[in-house]
């Protein structure tokens, strides 16, 4: 599958990640070599195959109702490039 | 003892010299310190720990001076810079994890600091685990300990867990932790001349593990020997009420699989294996093995394992749509780079822009792409339907034969540099070790020869789920079969 | 419908309601859920997305999830699936939402709305699922900067849809009620929209009738069940007016300006997002035991509905009253505490009148009364064996709330015991007729109005304490002659 760059720009986009011009070219190139590599999974007949989600071997474990976690502060803030007040910071957003 | 000489022990080895008294723990780790001192300029090493190292060292000693030795008392590792290690740097070979102390610690790591093991250091890898040479890494590329004789250029150690794999080869370390993804313990075992084992997935906690693709990732152990390795994998492994994919299966003493005998022993040789331009050197070291095997009682099996070509796109597409999303917490809000800009959305996209990596940025779009609107079914779904039929060639097969040999990577290691610019060219180094991955299978890698220009050359045994006991046994007789007893060309301790 | 200038217009409207789901801890986490906590304090590491954490999932919550299905008679779906929601936003940390998109815990159910006009309505609800909460930001704390508190990050919310079947602001508005008293007597919610734990978007469209759905918009930032009545009222005569001039409804998320009465739309330009939603490869699908849902289901409270029809039958209420008693599980509670082998209509008109009256006065909810049911019923035992008369009972009742005391205490205290004794009476009867005997000429001429006058100067002199029927009785006969 060709991507064009508008794409690639929209998913760049969507993935958060800042492409300069000059990146997207390349970059475009690139990712549709890969795509087209894996597009060779068309060849296999998946008919009435379940997808396999997951190679673990039981089923989802569940936890007691309880409390045994937080009131952690200063680990859960130790690491903010920017807190405040006992908060994290960001630049503001507006709605 | 000299310093050669105690480095040049195994860990089992070690283990009973210990015992014996014949050098304490805070020797051991003063050599070592001084093993991952020398052993600088192969980058194999992002945050050595040396204080910490004869600290824990120190009440290793207490405890074996006491006749309570813990199963791995005073044995100095390296851990791969994925595992979070508390209030120890963890930057998963990246700039965006810059200045991250986890306040808490890995279960893994945790489990072989409870069982006495002492920490040299965090060992350098691909960036997020993703890629097979460790030239990816923001603390630049990790060299492997061996290089062509007469051949100066250096060369890669393999991945994602090339610093963990150097660091034992080039005994400045004398195990070490590592993930594996699609082969990243196993490819840079085998490019290094060691041991690697990626267990069955759910056997080592994902908990703590920086996350790339959480359905495909395998903590395990990197050692010299198998009986080093098996060891390793006794202490790491174990169910965690932590990991909800954590398997609740019991931990064996895996070291009492290794009891030599595999007569009668079904081993498959897979004929979708033998691809094409593959090396005559790898298939002849694959046909020695056969041999090795068959001498030790075995018997070889031809077994045929068609989804085999498909398991690496496969891969991919799983591996890269469940990385971007694992990825989108580097954000630059809680922790590691922040990169300001003009307001939130700037903040997140020149922080991702900056922190992230080549690779990782080509595989988090990637990702992105495949699960996004309109492509969830043609790429994803249909990945994880090609899936469910690889794991049903490996059930099938398991019911021909107890174990499977194959090559571990297709070509030796190669020089720093050559390969890097095409990703694809990259991505085929895992072309044997990625189905295991997919269907959670357990697989180990032993050095089995050198290749025409004198490089470590490895075999690959893979294994039932849960059967690392059979894993193990096979292997320890390749290994003896092999005999390799080559080394590097850097080693620690010896002066060169 | 709603008249528009030219024609009538059908609205349509479906609620989304996020309730936080009540347990001790979060969905996928060990940190506490308390409301009003110092920012940061109650997050795990897990909830704050930080490298190489991983969800486990809490058995309670996926147990108020099913008996909340259940209290929806809905279907429970033994298999589900737990799915990634995509999208940065700072007050969700991992970049996703762990959700459940195409397998949800609950499939189709319903709700039953008492129309004012007695009528019932029945109400769809397409589903319900388990997912998670965001963070909170505060951008009001400093010019420049959103402040981010994690506290509520990860928290257990049930998502509940309704179907597209909701014709008014009014009906929208019963619904809720009756969803959050759903909620509340199963206590799987408490339905505290003002703290935030009932949270309600809308999707409102207007068409004319007969034909297809018209374009939606959603209406985001609801935080009561008014606000929620205002906003779609607003927001189907803003698209009715667009329609009439013959323009196109664009499909948008609007907020809801409580200020001014009004939707707005989002300033930020919004791309339609895409989730990118795929199983979460951390979890295993959820798999639940039959009989353990079963269990659950036999372990359900009576419901609202089952107790409203159990009041009228049983108690002999009207629809009204009934459907007021049972609004909160607290008041039938109370209520039937106090019906208890005493007259139902009479502790219904006392709990309903005096005690709600009292509490509205006070500012003060049913667990604040200061009475208790059991002092409420004793009370009621007074008159009904005519120690106190009905009358009187009001002032005991106001030294109860006053005091605390108990209406027998209060009665000795005061010597507020009915007067029962013909004799006194009729000496008091005597007494009046003595004092007022022109008027009791005037009564036997025919001025039957002053009857009552007779009453009450009985009553007066009697400190209010006499019976009144035989004073009726007795006075009756003296004017007779």
């Amino acid at each position: 599958m060709a991507l064009d760059k508008a794409t690639v720009a929209h998913i760049a986009a969507l993935a958060r990640i800042r492409l300069s011009e000059a990146e997207l070219e390349p970059l475009t190139n690139e990712l549709s070599r890969i795509l087209s590599w894996v597009e060779q999974l068309n060849e296999v007949d998946t008919t009435g195959v379940v997808p396999m989600a997951s190679a673990a071997a039981a089923s989802l474990p569940m936890r007691d109702d309880a409390v045994s976690d937080g009131g952690c502060r200063d680990a859960i803030l130790g690491n903010a490039p920017r807190a405040a007040r006992g908060f994290f910071t960001v630049p503001k957003v507006v709605e | 003892m000299s310093d050669p000489a105690l480095l040049a022990l195994n860990l089992a080895e070690a283990r009973a010299g210990l015992a014996r008294k014949a050098f304490s723990a805070r020797e051991l780790a003063t050599t070592y310190n001084d093993a991952v001192a020398e052993a600088k300029p192969l980058n194999a090493y992002i945050t050595p720990t040396p204080e910490r190292a004869l600290a824990m060292a120190d009440a290793a000693d207490q405890r074996l001076v006491r006749g309570e030795a813990l199963p791995l008392d005073g044995i100095p590792i390296a851990v791969k810079d994925l595992f979070c290690t508390k209030e120890v740097l963890t930057t998963a070979g990246s700039h965006i994890l810059e200045g991250f102390h986890p306040p808490y610690e890995s279960t893994v790591t945790d489990k072989l600091w409870r069982a006495g093991a002492v920490m040299l250091g965090k060992a350098n890898l691909d960036e997020f685990a993703m890629g097979s040479s460790s030239t990816t890494s923001w603390y630049g590329p990790v060299e492997n300990p061996w290089r062509r004789p007469g051949d100066n250029r250096p060369l890669v150690a393999g991945g994602s867990s090339g610093g963990s794999a150097a660091a034992v080869a080039a005994h400045a370390a004398l195990a070490a932790t590592g993930t594996d993804t699609g082969g990243s313990i196993r490819q840079p075992a085998s490019f290094c001349g060691i041991v690697g084992l990626k267990p069955t997935y759910g056997r080592c906690s994902r908990w703590g593990v920086v996350a790339f693709a959480s359905s495909l990732d395998h903590p395990g152990p990197i050692g010299r020997t198998v009986r080093d390795v098996a060891i390793m994998l006794g202490a790491m492994a174990g169910h965690d009420p932590k990991d909800s994919t954590s398997a609740p299966v019991p931990v064996t003493d895996f070291e009492k699989a290794l009891t030599g005998d595999i007569r009668g022993l079904r081993v498959g040789i897979p004929k979708e294996y033998r691809v094409d331009e593959m090396p005559r050197e790898i298939e002849a070291l694959w046909q020695r093995g056969v041999e090795w095997l068959r001498l030790a009682g075995a018997e070889p099996v031809d077994i045929s394992l068609p989804m085999t070509k498909y398991a690496l796109p496969t891969y991919y597409i799983i591996a890269l749509a469940e990385a971007s999303s694992n990825l989108a917490r580097y954000d630059g809000v809680r922790f590691g780079l922040r990169v300001e800009g003009d307001g939130l959305e700037e903040m997140y996209e020149l922080t991702r822009a900056a922190g992230f990596g080549a690779e990782v940025r080509r595989r988090v779009l990637i990702g992105t792409y495949v699960l996004s609107a309109g492509y969830y079914d043609a790429y994803y779904l249909k990945a994880q339907r090609v899936r469910a039929l690889i794991a049903r060639d490996f059930a099938a097969t398991f019911e021909q034969v107890d174990c499977i040999l194959t090559p571990t990577a297709p070509s030796a290691a190669f020089t720093i540099g050559e390969k890097t610019d095409d990703p694809i060219a990259m991505y085929l180094n895992d072309v044997f070790t990625v189905p295991a991955n997919l269907a959670g299978v357990p697989a180990i890698s032993i050095p089995a020869g050198l290749s025409d220009d004198g490089l470590p050359l490895g075999l690959q045994i893979t294994g039932r789920a849960f059967d690392e006991e059979t894993v193990l046994r096979v292997a320890g007789i390749l290994e003896n079969a092999a005999s390799f007893r080559h080394l590097p060309s850097f080693l620690a301790g010896a002066g060169g | 419908m709603i008249e528009g200038r030219t024609r009538e217009w059908e609205t349509v409207i479906g609620l989304e309601v996020h309730a936080q789901v009540i347990s001790k801890a979060k969905l996928f986490s060990g940190a506490a859920t308390d409301f009003g906590a110092e920012p940061n304090t109650e997050v795990s590491p897990v909830d704050a997305g930080f490298p190489g954490m991983l969800p486990v999932l809490n058995r309670f919550c996926v147990e108020q999830a099913v008996k909340t299905g259940l209290g929806l008679s809905a279907e429970i779906n033994l298999n589900s699936v737990f799915e990634r929601k995509n999208y940065f936003y700072p007050d969700l940390p991992a970049g996703y939402q762990i959700s459940q998109y195409q397998q949800p815990l609950v499939g189709y159910g319903r709700v039953s709305l008492d129309m004012p006009d007695g009528t019932t309505r029945e109400i769809g609800v397409t589903r319900l699922h388990l997912e998670q909460d965001a963070g909170k930001s505060l951008h009001d704390q400093h010019p420049t900067l959103t402040h981010l508190d994690l506290n509520r990050a990860g928290v257990a919310l049930m998502e509940i849809v309704s179907e597209p079947d909701l014709r008014s602001a009014e009906e929208a508005g019963i619904y809720l009620r009756k969803l959050r008293s759903i909620l509340r007597y199963l206590d799987t919610c408490d339905g505290n929209m003002e703290e935030g734990s009932l949270r309600c978007d809308c999707n409102v469209s207007v068409r004319r009738p007969g034909e297809p759905l018209g374009t939606r918009c959603e209406i985001k930032n609801l935080n009561s069940i008014r606000y929620v009545m205002q906003a779609i009222e607003y927001e189907a005569r803003r698209q009715i007016e667009i329609l009439e001039e013959g323009g196109r409804v664009e499909q948008q998320t609007r907020l809801f300006d409580s200020g001014r009465g009004i939707t707005r739309p989002m300033r930020s330009k919004e791309e339609p997002h895409d989730y990118r939603y795929f199983p979460d490869p951390d979890l295993l699908p959820l798999v639940l035991d039959p009989a353990w849902v079963e269990r659950l289901r036999g372990e359900l409270p009576e419901r609202p509905d089952a107790k409203k029809a159990r009041f009228v039958s049983d108690y002999g209420l009207s629809d009204d009253d009934a459907g007021v008693l049972v609004a909160e599980k607290e008041t039938a509670l109370y209520f039937e505490r106090v019906a208890q082998r005493r007259d139902p209509k009479v502790a219904a008109n006392w709990v309903m009148g005096d005690l709600f009256g009292v509490l509205n006065r006070l500012g003060v909810g049913l667990d604040q009364s200061p009475v208790a049911a059991e002092q409420l019923g004793a009370m009621i035992d007074l008159i009904a064996d005519g120690t106190i008369s009905g009358r009187l009972a009001k002032d005991v009742f106001a030294e109860m709330v006053a005091s605390g005391a108990d209406a027998a205490a209060i009665v000795e205290a005061k010597g507020l015991r009915q007067v029962t004794d013909a004799t006194v009476i009729e000496a008091a009867i005597d007494a009046v007729f003595a004092a007022q005997a022109d008027k009791v000429a005037e009564f036997r001429a025919g001025r039957d109005k002053l009857y009552g006058f007779f009453v009450g100067q009985i009553m007066r002199a009697t400190q209010g304490k006499a019976n009144p029927a035989l004073v009726n009785q007795l006075l009756n006969k003296k004017l007779a002659g």
